[in-house]
């Protein structure tokens, strides 16, 4: 089976930083990936690329069969790849529902066609309760805590009704408790048949998620496979804690 | 409410304003009337840019300009009925909205909003420079004394008036279309955060350059009937900076994310400005304006309509 996704040799440049260095990775249809690194590794910088904010400058990205490259952001979002932001980007002047709202309108409705009204209310509010938002659903995003903020960035990821949700750094800030709210939340999403990529630095969650670890630093990839053996490689111990 | 309804509305109320003055049987009323009217469609269309996508065009009077020139031109070469000259005057500003566009909106912010200004200024160069259309010299327009409507003969500043009541329910019920539609959700995600719009789904830079071209047009079909409402038509009146300034104040002074704002704000401003004009002298009104605006963005940045929407949640939470 093809996977669904496939990142060839890509690499960035800013000026003279590199930023990535010939990334190769595939994810397949339906799996939880961790990916991990220290701070500066690269791993936005990747995101970015995948999803369409940054260009890269050389390899390829292939999505669901596709060449994806070149292609703005938001076709890739319509083709079934979506992402959550490291630090929630709400549309500030839209309720929680309007929020949830606007991929339906943009991406769903270009996949299907025209989706009645009634249709899309229904969905809102069945998206916003299973991030447990549905009773704030006509509240501003500026009433929201910081983990219902993480959960409404979430919800309108998924709103998209994705293939891929690349989850970019949505647990960091949060207590115990609330992470354990977002970790089942994505598990749930990976039930339903949505392909997770979870960037984190909360090792505990990665490890509890996630089916194979991929561990970035400076650019380059340099462990992939099952989370228990890539924590034990020298490489990324290294990493991590130096020598 | 649904579009036809509140169009059907914005027309009764329409006739009932030009009846009343036309009771009034005072030429003035039209005259000051016809100015106000102008202002709605101005800041209305700035709106549809400026409020709904966040993006601050300080170049409105150049698609003023366009329209009106538009017109001096065909009534050089073959003068044409007004109406048609409106739709000229918007499809010509319509098209230099959409290039400006083009061009333009992968400037964000001030970046974006002085290559606006700095189109109004290139355009003002070329107009001066163009013999045919009057050059710096101007252009004069000869009006007819009366125009015969539906049989019945008329002002022709009654008929201006009337012409520039239809452009700004246009442009009202255009801009309430925009709010309600999923269009104007696409530009509200453009105003709050472009890169998590296209991560939405939401095609931004399309989205915005049917924003630049519906605001142009819209300023182009105000501009249009202009030369024969002034009879005189020079560049420095054209591209004032009344204009300018006057499409960017009158929707922050009213309120920016719906179409209720600039209405508001024209109105108020508008009239505001033709009291000054009559009672004390016409150089205050840009005065007025840059007071009000200093007021408004200290005391209420979210204008007339967000302060009241302010207070009504307040009050829904207590």
């Amino acid at each position: 089976m093809s996977p669904l996704l496939h990142v060839s040799n890509i690499s960035k440049r800013f000026g003279g930083f590199v930023a990535l260095d010939g990334i190769e990775l595939e994810v397949q249809q339906g799996e939880c990936v961790g990916l991990i690194g220290p701070n500066g590794s690269g791993k936005s910088t990747l995101v970015n690329c995948i999803c369409g904010a940054l260009q890269n400058e050389q390899g390829s990205v292939h999505f669901d069969g596709q060449v994806i490259d070149g292609l703005a952001a938001h076709e890739r979002t319509h083709r079934g790849l979506a992402r959550s932001f490291q630090l929630p980007r709400p549309f500030v002047s839209l309720t929680l529902a309007d929020n949830i709202r606007v991929p339906m309108l943009y991406t769903v409705h270009k996949r299907t066609g025209p989706l009645h009204a009634d249709s899309v209310d229904a969905r809102c509010v069945e998206l916003l309760r299973l991030v447990g938002l549905d009773k704030k659903a006509r509240q501003m995003p500026r009433d929201l805590t910081q983990v219902e903020m993480r959960k409404l960035e979430l919800a309108r990821a998924v709103a998209a009704e994705p293939k891929l949700l690349i989850a970019d750094e949505s647990m960091a800030g949060l207590s115990h408790s609330e992470i354990e709210d977002i970790l089942l939340l994505l598990k749930q999403l990976n039930e339903r048949g949505i392909t997770i990529i979870l960037i984190e630095h909360i090792m505990s969650a990665v490890m509890s998620f996630s089916k194979r670890l991929v561990v970035l630093v400076s650019g380059k990839k340099i462990a992939d496979g099952k989370p228990q053996d890539v924590v034990r490689d020298p490489e990324v111990v290294r990493a991590y804690l130096g020598q | 409410m649904s579009t036809l309804r509140f169009s059907l509305i914005s027309v009764a109320i329409g006739l009932v304003i030009y009846i009343c003055a036309h009771l009034f049987g005072m030429g003035y009323l039209f005259f000051a009337g016809y100015t106000i009217l102008q202002f709605i469609v101005l800041s209305s269309a700035w709106n549809i840019l400026g409020g709904y996508c966040g993006y601050v065009n300080f170049g409105s009077a150049a698609f003023f300009a366009l329209g009106a020139y538009s017109t001096v031109f065909f009534y050089k070469f073959h003068p044409l009925p007004i109406p048609l000259l409106i739709v000229i005057g918007a499809v010509v500003s319509g098209i230099v909205g959409l290039g400006m566009g083009y061009l333009t909106l992968r400037l964000r912010g001030a970046f974006f909003a002085i290559a606006t200004l700095a189109l109004a200024v290139v355009l003002q160069t070329l107009v001066i420079n163009w013999d045919y259309v009057g050059g710096s010299r101007g252009a004069y327009i000869v009006r007819e004394e009366t125009v015969l409507i539906l049989g019945y003969p008329i002002q022709y500043i009654e008929y201006l008036f009337l012409l520039m009541m239809v452009i700004a329910i246009f442009s009202l019920v255009v801009s309430r279309t925009i709010g309600r539609t999923q269009l104007g959700f696409g530009f509200a995600t453009i105003r709050d955060d472009e890169l998590a719009a296209e991560a939405s789904g939401v095609p931004t830079l399309r989205l915005k350059l049917i924003a630049t071209t519906l605001s142009g047009a819209l300023m182009g079909m105000a501009g249009a009937p202009f030369p024969y409402y002034i009879g005189y038509l020079q560049p420095a009146s054209a591209f004032g900076l009344e204009y300018g300034v006057n499409s960017i104040a009158m929707p922050i002074i009213g309120g920016t994310t719906s179409w209720v704002g600039p209405l508001v704000g024209a109105i108020l401003l508008g009239s505001l400005q033709q009291i000054a004009t009559v009672t004390i002298s016409s150089a205050v009104n840009l005065l007025i304006v840059g007071l009000l605006l200093v007021a408004f963005v200290i005391i209420a940045p979210n204008g007339l309509v967000g302060l009241v929407q302010d207070r009504l949640r307040a009050r829904r939470s207590r």
